[in-house]
């Protein structure tokens, strides 16, 4: 959303993230997929080679991109295994409109007599 | 191979998302008007960070009270930001390792490094952090704080943005 709004303003973008299908649906300039866990869309905390390497991806797109709905998707396996990472980059609690759908739902469930 | 987009979310997700026939109606596209090797660049994360000494908090407050309601200001953060200067509030994310490396966001490492190898020109001395979740429709993203950040990028002569949304 905010990287449309800067490209339609004239500046240049590349979105590094973990839904890369997500900006394709928002149609966005410069793509970087990466295979991580939300929250660390640039790798793991204090591995800087990681960081980096990601960082290389963001500038080559921004230097061989030449029309929208350029992909470049990051060949790095998140070294952490998956049920551990999915569970890891949760809140604790679950958020509010979490709550509030399933509160809803809840009702809607009591309602119909279920 | 391609990277999965769901790979990290529950399993009903990618269903749910695939079904919704949501499409822009247009790209957007900017050329980059200069080398990327001489090219000031910025960075703008929505994971929440904010200055705990000299910035308010985003407001999770009020989304507590009002789930379909999200902070849509910004904080400034400026290049030479040090870890122990860094806190954040996200109530969608786990937020333990932005307080241990916020680089993992918002990479002002990774690229001083590469503006001191010349692999870009300059990292802006401003940096922006937003918090991601938002009201349906964003509209005060659009309409107010989007377009405040860009007058502000364009006052400081940025020609590129990585964006790395949380």
């Amino acid at each position: 959303m905010l990287a449309r709004t800067i490209e339609e303003a004239g500046i240049p973008t590349v979105i590094v993230t973990m839904m890369p299908a997500l900006a394709e649906k928002f149609r966005l300039a410069r793509i970087v997929g990466v295979e991580f866990p939300f929250g660390h869309a640039f790798g793991l905390p204090n591995d800087r080679a990681m960081q980096l390497e990601v960082a290389r991806l963001a500038v080559r797109a921004l230097s061989e991109a030449k029309e929208p709905g350029y992909r470049l998707d990051a060949d790095i396996e998140w070294p952490i295994d998956t049920v551990t990472a999915y569970k890891d980059w949760q809140p604790a609690e679950a958020s509010p409109i979490v709550k509030y759908n399933l509160e809803r739902r809840a009702r809607l469930e009591a309602a119909e007599g279920r | 191979m391609p990277v999965d987009s769901f790979k990290f979310l529950p399993r009903s997700f990618r269903a749910g998302f695939e079904s919704v026939g949501f499409q822009a109606e247009a790209p957007v596209w900017s050329p980059l008007a200069t080398p990327i090797g001489q090219a000031t660049v910025a960075l703008l994360t929505s994971a929440g960070l904010y200055l705990k000494a000299s910035q308010p908090p985003f407001d999770v407050e009020r989304e507590k009270r009002e789930p379909l309601w999200g902070d849509s200001t910004y904080r400034i953060i400026p290049r030479d930001v040090q870890q122990d200067d860094i806190a954040a509030e996200h109530l969608h994310l786990n937020t333990r390792d932005f307080l241990i490396d916020f680089n993992v966001a918002l990479p002002i490492a990774a690229f001083s490094r590469l503006e001191a190898e010349g692999a870009i020109g300059r990292l802006a001395d401003e940096h922006y952090a937003f918090m991601g979740f938002q009201a349906r429709g964003a509209k005060e993203w659009r309409t107010r704080y989007g377009p405040e950040v860009v007058q502000r990028l364009k006052d400081a002569e940025v020609e590129a943005v990585v964006l790395a949304p949380a």
